[in-house]
This record gives structure tokens, C-alpha cells and sequence, in this order.
């Protein structure tokens, strides 16, 4: 209860520098417009979406997606910021629940995941996205997208923990672009040289791109003769989730409470 | 003493190869400032670390407010308040935002958090600058909300890490009254710090810690008292210095040392007076520049003690610009170097 308690009042926190800084949601929103862009418009006239339909309709759900995995880049920032400015050692000091500080940035980090996710639905409609499966799939997938955000925060807020300082973290935020583009989120896996393609398709984010995919019905679901995450991407997206949350929650957990030791 | 509300038996702590604390021995009495004194590197930090159960000690025992750190980590977190080197506090929100999250954390209730911020903004005369955010602070506003948040729980042990480091003097001064009112108000103050003059002002006991050792304790004017006091003199040519260091010797008991027309005399006792000194040194026939008798500052208690200035690092620090690393200093190095040279 205490751990729930001052949880919130973490999240609170963070949700009080959206309301100082309302631009740090624009931010947010910068990657994923200029990919819409670039991608929907540059590139995407030259690619071609298996089993046929509209790229960017095919694009949108990759975008979700890439607006989740950076919870991980920020998430990292927030924690590596807080330990390097000595918040980490205050909050260490005090009788605040050991659990409740990874839990307020990651709770912290879905909220404002879920804002962000609405505005970009939003843009999405007026770009001529639809969700094809009503609103009962849709809701899934918006659940699968905050899963995967908060999935992503707790890998970040442990490497924020293990970072030696605020400017390492900073220099590797940028990392996380590249690795969301080692995926099906932009371009179709099947035309990748073998090695490469088994690479992104074990990527969790083309797993939870696929999943939103077949969700909202948008084109390029499933890839032919796909690896087996891309031909269960729902299954897949949950197992990674599983799997990532069962390593990192106790890692972060207990990395909090024993820093410095 | 009344038994102490800090005490430290054997403490050590050990970072790979480096021994930060290598046996260390404290005893704070109730509702007094202790200082401890020591250059970088020292281990002063991580006596405050472990105290405030940020980190355990490798080996040795210790206590605040009747609880083991070790064993009972959350009632000492509950009896103690820490403000370290950092303003840590979060500068994207206003000063009275983060004493409200602190004080809810810090389990005061949501309505308790909100009294309790309120209070303590306005007794510390920040309700002007309250419902800023933090990042358009200046250093010692800064510093000041970082210090009223450990003070939230109204803690019984108040640990400040170096509270002052990088502080204007008026930023100081202010640190400084604040540390008073709440000692007269009962809490026990354990403070960090390089600055010697600030030991003197407010610790009524000082330990020395070198190398993870304290290697003196005892009140600020204990510690003087052991050093005595500096007899300068300033001759008015080469001729006189002969004549002047003989009558030195004859009035301090001292070994004088001479650098250029200026002789320092370390007299471990009591020291002549001024007058005096002019009279004997004038009916020796010595023109004088100048005389002075020097009581010591901590500053030559540490020199005397380590054989280094507290502004210079031991192990693994580095130089810091210190107040004292000013004029002071630079007189201390120089001194060494003479008594150096006259010894050899």
C-alpha cells in the first residue's frame, strides 16, 4: 500500500513538469511527425506493403510503437538525472517505500505514454489511418502500446540506475532511434538479407508492431514465411513483456535499494 | 557527555582497493554541531553515507538515535535528515512543489506535507520566491529549499554534507544561521566540511579525519591550544636578522624560521605580547618592519596535523578552490617551505 501510495506521488511529480512544461509533449511528438513525413511521403512512395495496401496505413502502428520505446531513452535520462543530482540519495535517505521510485518514473511514463498515444492517434486519423476492427480491438491494441511503453520504462529506469552519470545517459539516449528502426516498424522484413531479418523480426518491437497491425487491421500484419513472433505477434508481444518486466522490475527494485552499497 | 546520539565504533569501509574509512571512532552528544574536518578524499562522505544508510560499512558498528544503521536502516531514515553537496532537490518544479512531494514521502500526509511546506518556507523566508520553479534559484536559494527539505520530519540527527561548498559568503552566512536556530532548537547537527572557519563557527567539537582516520578531536579551541601561537616579525635588512632571531629564540623558546626579512616563530605556549617583543627586539639594536603574534585557525591546526593545507586532496582528491586556498594558504605553503628549509 505504502509502495502505492508514494508511488503516485511520484507520478505526480513527473506529471507536474508536464503541466510546467506542456512542450516536453510536443517533443515527444517531434520524432514521430517528421517520421510520418519522411517515411510517409519520402521513402514510402518507394515501398512496397506485403500483401498489398496503403504504406502509411502500414506506417502508423510502427510509429506507436517507436513513441513507446522511447520511454526507455527518457526513463533512463529521469533516473540517471535524479541519482546524478543526489534526488536518488534524498528519496534513499527518507522512509519512502524502497519500490516506490521505479514504480512512480514507470507509472509516470505510461500516463504520459497514454497522452501522447492519444494526440498521435488523433494525427494518425487526419493522415487516413483507420482502425478496420472496432473499437474492442483498438482498445487492445492501445493496451498492447502501453504495455510495451511501460515495459520499455523499467528496461530504461535500470539502465538509468547502472549509468555512471547524467551525460552517459544522455549520449546513448539517441541509440534507441536506430534500434526501433532494426525492425518491421518502417519497411517489410522479407526483403532483409537472412541474417539481418532474423535479427529485427526477434526484435520485441516488431512483435508489438505486428501485434497492433493485426489489431487495427492495417496491412503487412504478417509477413510471409515470417519467423514465429511475426505469425503470433500478440503472443510474442506478451512474452516479451513477460519476460523483460520478470528481469528488470526486481533488477531496478533492488539495484535502488542497494545503490552505492 | 550524555550518551551520545551518534556513535561510531571501528567503522571501515572499503571501495575495491581503496580503503575509504580504515577504523574510524565518533561520538556525537545530543544537540550539538560536530564537525568533521578533512580534505577531499578524506572519507568524510562516506562516514555521512553510511550514517544516513545510503551505503553500509565493510566492517565496524554504528548507531544514530539509538538504532543500528545496519539493522534498523528505517528507523534511522525515520530520525534522520540529510542535505549533501547537491541542491537535491527537482528544479523542474516550484520550491513549494517539492517540499510537498518530499513531505508526502517523507509520510507526513497530504495535508501534513502542505502545512509543514507552508511553515517552512516562511520561517526561512523563501514565500516569495515559493511558487517559482527551482531552476530560476540562485545557489543559495537553491541550497536553502535542499535544506528545508531535510527538515521536513523534523529530524532528531541532521547530517549536512559539505552544506556551503561553492556558496557566496552571504549564501553561507545564511546556511550558517539556519544551522543555529536548529541546533537551539535541540537538533543534533553532524557537518561535512573542507572550510576550517566554518568548523570554528559552528562545531563546538571537531574531529580531523585523514585517510579514513581521525587523527584529532577535541573543541575548535582544544585543537588551537595544541598549536600555540605564531610570533611574525619583519626586519628592516639583511643586518638585523641575526640579531633578531636571537632574541626570538631567547623570548619564544621557539625555533624561528626566516624567509627573506620575515621570521615566523611557532611558540607552543603562550606567546609574548606585542610591546614586549618590540622593546626587547629594539634594545638589541634590530630595526623592525613589522611584528605580530598570530593566534592560530584551524587552517594550522590541519597543517600541522597532516603536513598538508585541507584546500589540497589526499588520496584521490583533487584541488579545490577553497577560500582557503587564497592568501592563506599560499602564507601556510610558504611557511612549510621556510621551516623546511631551516630545519635542513
Amino acid at each position: 500500500m505504502i509502495v502505492l501510495a508514494d508511488g503516485l506521488t511520484l507520478v505526480q511529480r513527473k506529471l507536474l513538469h508536464l503541466r510546467h512544461q506542456p512542450g516536453t509533449l510536443v517533443a515527444m511528438l517531434v520524432m514521430p511527425a517528421v517520421m510520418v513525413v519522411l517515411f510517409g511521403f519520402v521513402f514510402g512512395s518507394a515501398i512496397k506493403v506485403p500483401g498489398g495496401g496503403n504504406y502509411r496505413e502500414y506506417l502508423m502502428p510502427g510509429l506507436f510503437v517507436m513513441t513507446g520505446m522511447f520511454a526507455l531513452s527518457s526513463a533512463m535520462v529521469d533516473v540517471a538525472a535524479d541519482q546524478g543530482r543526489g534526488v536518488t540519495d534524498r528519496l534513499r535517505s527518507m522512509p519512502t517505500a524502497r519500490a516506490a521510485v521505479p514504480v512512480g518514473q514507470t507509472g509516470a511514463d505510461t500516463v504520459t505514454g497514454l497522452i501522447g498515444l492519444l494526440i498521435l492517434l488523433a494525427s494518425g486519423l487526419a493522415f487516413g489511418w483507420r482502425a478496420h476492427h472496432g473499437l474492442g480491438h483498438a482498445l487492445g491494441a492501445v493496451g498492447v502500446l502501453l504495455l510495451f511503453r511501460c515495459t520499455m520504462s523499467w528496461v530504461g529506469t535500470y539502465l538509468g540506475l547502472i549509468m555512471p552519470s547524467e551525460q552517459t545517459a544522455d549520449a546513448l539516449a539517441p541509440l534507441t532511434l536506430p534500434l526501433s528502426m532494426l525492425s518491421n516498424a518502417f519497411v517489410p522484413t522479407d526483403g532483409m538479407p537472412g541474417w539481418l531479418r532474423v535479427v529485427c523480426e526477434g526484435n520485441p518491437i516488431s512483435a508489438a508492431v505486428a501485434a497492433c497491425r493485426s489489431l487495427f487491421g492495417n496491412p503487412g500484419a504478417t509477413a510471409a514465411g515470417g519467423s514465429w513472433p511475426l505469425a503470433h505477434p500478440l503472443a510474442a508481444t506478451l512474452l516479451w513483456s513477460a519476460l523483460l518486466l520478470a528481469v528488470f522490475v526486481p533488477l531496478s527494485v533492488r539495484r535502488f535499494t542497494r545503490a552505492g552499497l | 557527555m550524555d550518551s551520545p546520539i551518534v556513535s561510531v565504533h571501528g567503522l571501515r569501509k572499503r571501495y575495491g582497493d581503496l580503503e575509504a574509512l580504515a577504523g574510524l571512532d565518533l561520538a556525537v552528544a545530543p544537540g550539538t554541531v560536530y564537525g568533521l574536518l578533512g580534505p577531499n578524499g578524506a572519507g568524510k562522505s562516506t562516514v555521512v553515507r553510511i550514517l544516513s544508510t545510503l551505503t553500509r560499512a565493510t566492517a565496524g558498528q554504528a548507531t544514530v538515535a539509538g538504532h543500528d544503521v545496519a539493522a534498523r536502516p528505517d528507523a534511522v531514515r525515520e530520525a534522520i535528515g540529510l542535505a549533501g553537496q547537491h541542491a537535491a532537490v527537482d528544479e523542474k518544479l516550484t520550491g513549494r512543489e517539492n517540499l510537498r512531494i518530499f513531505g508526502r514521502l517523507a509520510r507526513l500526509g497530504r495535508r501534513g506535507a502542505r502545512r509543514r511546506a507552508d511553515d517552512l518556507l516562511e520561517r526561512f523566508e523563501l514565500t516569495e520566491a515559493a511558487d517559482r520553479l527551482v531552476s530560476t534559484y540562485s545557489g543559495g536559494m537553491r541550497r536553502r529549499v535542499d535544506l528545508i527539505a531535510s527538515l521536513l520530519r523534523a529530524p532528531a540527527v541532521l547530517f549536512l554534507d559539505e552544506p556551503t561548498t561553492g556558496l557566496d559568503p552571504r549564501s553561507r552566512l545564511d546556511i550558517w544561521a539556519i544551522v543555529r536556530e536548529l541546533v537551539a532548537e535541540g537538533t543534533t547537527v553532524l557537518l561535512t566540511t573542507q572550510y576550517l572557519d566554518e568548523a570554528d563557527h559552528l562545531a563546538s567539537a571537531v574531529a580531523v579525519i585523514d585517510h579514513g582516520r581521525v587523527i584529532a578531536e577535541g573543541s575548535p579551541a582544544e585543537l588551537k591550544a595544541r598549536i600555540g601561537s605564531h610570533v611574525d616579525v619583519e626586519v628592516g635588512g639583511e643586518a638585523d636578522l641575526a640579531g633578531a632571531v636571537a632574541v626570538l629564540e631567547r623570548l619564544t623558546g621557539g625555533r624561528p624560521a626566516v624567509e627573506d626579512l620575515r621570521i615566523v616563530t611557532g611558540v607552543p605556549g603562550r606567546a609574548p605580547s606585542v610591546p614586549q617583543l618590540v622593546r626587547e627586539l629594539d634594545a638589541a639594536g634590530v630595526v623592525v618592519q613589522d611584528v605580530g603574534v598570530r593566534r592560530p585557525s584551524l587552517d594550522d591546526v590541519f597543517l600541522t596535523l597532516t603536513g598538508r593545507t585541507a584546500g589540497t586532496g589526499g588520496a584521490g582528491g583533487g584541488t579545490t578552490g577553497t577560500p582557503q586556498d587564497g592568501p592563506e594558504a599560499q602564507k601556510a605553503r610558504r611557511r612549510e617551505r621556510s621551516t623546511e628549509g631551516a630545519t635542513a
